[in-house]
């Protein structure tokens, strides 16, 4: 197993490269000169040639590229003008409430959308059934913000339950913390959840048709555990397929919802760079969700042949 | 013969709902099973044999699409009248069954060792530890070498043969009185149908189990069968002792299969299609005798009326579904008369 990953971490190394060239030439070939951005409407074409000048934006591309990349690989993402400080620490600021609000709301999308979808296939055709499938289209069709700015009216306004916005960090205290993230999570983890739930409703459908829940039942194995025990696990690698792929939607997600609920997450970061044509955070911060994104796969590929035997590959 | 009925199946329909309507897969079947006997069902595929054994069990779902019509008795009671959770008792412990995909009928997550001891644990009441110890014991019973260790292994790593093996011992973990074997050895090559066929005979003899052999393999049936119940379209066309079927079918539907047989030096992977046509299918089901449109001696009256599964006067035990059984018997035995 060992060696597998590392192969795979290794396997990953071209796909940056080229995620890192794709990105970079994205970035400088938009309109927009970033140092008359920041220097404003009245700076004189020499203060901009000088500012040029001292970024490196004067420099052919393909060197811009090379000294950006040859810093990458010593992890060293470039500085951002801007704020004036490492375009790491900004990352590694703004990363964990992302990080923070994308589990939860995955957490809550499981614990919500697994048991309808089980519930829904254990009664299939029944009125349960339908009626739990099309909440579960409704969830999938409402938009998060939306979705949010209801939740917000309900439960932080109406009801003054829960905060209507913003962010605690965990050394606060878990419950402090996730009081102010429990309506952004289900927000963000709503259309998740209705995914989830169809996909477990209908991958345990399928396994039961298969001839191994046949002979299962023939050995006297009672509904419950057919269902929990002999389908369900089989089940389980289609849904965990959708939860890897979507998990970085989650990500990506999180940019509206944070700020709808004006979380100081990685979307925050994103939009108030772009606004900033500060070039060095949007690389950053793209090829960082990549590297994430290669992570993500990975472990869900370790997560395969913990549940399916067949696709261990240690087994000798 | 002086055993017990087991089984008592009588006009046994199962239906099956669809979009467009019910199909009846299985339509007034009736036979019986004796303790320690072994009972062939043949027929091409398509007939309703699995469907038939699957009905025994309530294998078919009659919470979703299907319908049970009839009566299988089994010691005297009525399985179709039990409630599920009593049945859950029966299945893998009174009657097993053997499923003909071995390859697809282990489940491919859980290791063997695992599913062997489910089904002791399910019906006795025994320690994890026991359980595991009988279950290297079964492995050691079906053949399957150095037991200790294929107990820790997935479906996956063992061949076709030796999950037929797997399955076997499944179903005989409970020791039932009756095991329901579905083409258990189609899938299998030769020599390792041999072997399965041994440990399946004797585990009869031993065990004094009752056996329904599901089949198209009418060289297996003259083989190890005690009695052969033969199945055309949901329907039995024709039930005897295997001697009397194999000396003298009485169906048209037989003779063709019987013709079929190829012989022990030919090739016996190829498939004779002696009887001409093809099975109709279910929506299609002829009005009057099922195999009319297939048989060479169908007339107006077959063509109109479809025949009653009768007893055959000459033959004690045989039951014949046909109208001309004995006219067709007469021309044939003249014939012999004739070439001789
Ligand atoms: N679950 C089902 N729903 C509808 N039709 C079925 C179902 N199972 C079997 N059948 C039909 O019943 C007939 C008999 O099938 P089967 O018993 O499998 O034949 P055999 O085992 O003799 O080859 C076939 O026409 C098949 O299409
Ligand atoms: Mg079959």
């Amino acid at each position: 197993m060992l060696s597998y990953i590392m192969k795979r971490i290794l396997s990953a190394i071209p796909v940056l490269l080229v995620v890192s060239i794709v990105i970079f030439l994205i970035i400088h070939i938009t309109p927009g000169n970033p140092a008359s951005v920041i220097l404003g409407e009245e700076a004189t074409p020499e203060q901009i040639a000088e500012l040029e000048e001292s970024l490196g934006l004067n420099l052919p591309i393909h060197q811009q590229y090379f000294s950006w990349i040859a810093g990458v690989f010593q992890g060293d993402l470039g500085t951002s003008y801007f704020m004036k400080a490492p375009v790491t620490e900004s990352i590694a600021n703004s990363i964990v409430p992302t990080i923070s609000l994308a589990i939860f709301a995955q957490i809550i999308a499981l614990l919500i959308a697994i048991p309808i979808g089980v519930l829904a296939a254990n009664k299939r055709g029944s009125f349960a059934d339908s009626s739990m499938m099309v909440f579960a289209l409704l969830g999938m069709s409402i938009p998060s913000f939306l979705l949010a700015l209801l939740l917000v009216l309900l439960f932080g306004v109406q009801l003054g339950w829960l905060p209507v916005a913003g962010f605690r960090p965990l050394s606060e205290g878990l419950l402090i913390h996730l009081q102010y993230l429990i309506l952004p999570a289900i927000s963000l983890g709503a259309i998740q959840a209705a995914l989830i739930a169809r996909m477990t409703r209908s991958s345990i459908l399928e396994v039961l048709n298969m001839n191994y829940i046949k002979s299962a039942r023939a050995k006297g194995v009672k509904n419950f555990s057919l269902i929990l025990k002999h389908a369900f696990r089989n089940a389980l690698l289609p849904i965990l397929t959708v939860v890897g792929q979507t998990f970085g939607t989650l990500i990506t997600g999180a940019v509206v919802v944070e700020t709808v609920f004006n979380i100081p997450g990685i979307g925050q970061l994103v939009i108030n760079s772009i606004e900033r044509r500060d070039f060095a955070v949007i690389q950053g911060v793209v090829l960082f969700i990549t590297v994430l994104y290669i992570f993500l796969n990975l472990i869900i590929d370790i997560l395969y042949g913990m549940i399916d035997p067949r696709v261990r590959l240690d087994r000798k | 013969m002086q055993n017990e009925t087991l089984l008592e199946v009588s006009n046994l329909k199962t239906h099956f709902g669809s979009d467009t309507g019910f199909v009846t897969a299985v339509d007034g079947i009736s036979f019986h099973v004796e303790e320690g006997e072994i009972l062939g069902v043949v027929g091409e595929s398509g007939c309703g044999k699995s469907v038939t054994a699957e009905s025994i069990l309530r294998l078919h779902d009659e919470k979703f699409n299907t319908m049970y019509e009839g009566e299988i008795k089994y010691k005297g009671e009525n399985l179709l009248k039990l409630p599920l959770s009593k049945m859950e008792n029966i299945r893998g412990n009174e009657i097993s069954m053997i499923f003909q995909d071995p390859m697809s009928s282990l489940n491919p997550v859980y290791t063997i060792g695992n599913q062997i001891t489910e089904a002791l644990l399910l019906h006795q009441d025994i320690s994890k530890k026991e359980a595991h110890n009988k279950a290297i014991e079964l492995l050691e019973l079906v053949g399957i070498p150095s037991p200790e260790k294929r107990i820790t292994e997935y479906p996956h790593e063992l061949s076709g043969g030796m999950q037929q093996r797997v399955m076997i011992a499944i179903g005989l973990a409970c020791q039932p009185s009756l095991l329901i074997a579905d083409e258990p050895t189609t899938a299998l090559d030769v020599t390792i149908q041999a072997q399965i066929l041994d440990i399946m005979l004797r585990l009869n003899k031993e065990l004094k189990m009752g056996v329904i052999f599901i089949t198209h393999d009418l060289g297996v049936v003259a083989e190890i069968c005690d009695r052969v119940a033969v199945m055309y379209l949901g329907q039995i066309v024709e039930e005897a002792r295997t001697i009397d079927l194999f000396e003298q079918p009485l169906h048209p539907y037989t003779s063709g299969l019987l013709e079929s047989i190829p012989k022990m030096d030919g090739d016996r992977s190829k498939k004779l299609n002696v009887v001409k046509g093809s099975v109709p299918s279910l929506d299609s089901i002829p009005q009057g005798c099922r195999f009319a449109s297939r048989c060479p001696f169908a007339d107006e009256l077959c063509l109109k009326e479809m025949p009653e599964l009768r007893p055959f006067k000459d033959e004690e035990g045989s039951k014949v579904r046909c109208w001309h059984a004995e006219k067709i018997l007469n021309e044939r035995k003249k014939e012999h008369v004739s070439t001789d």
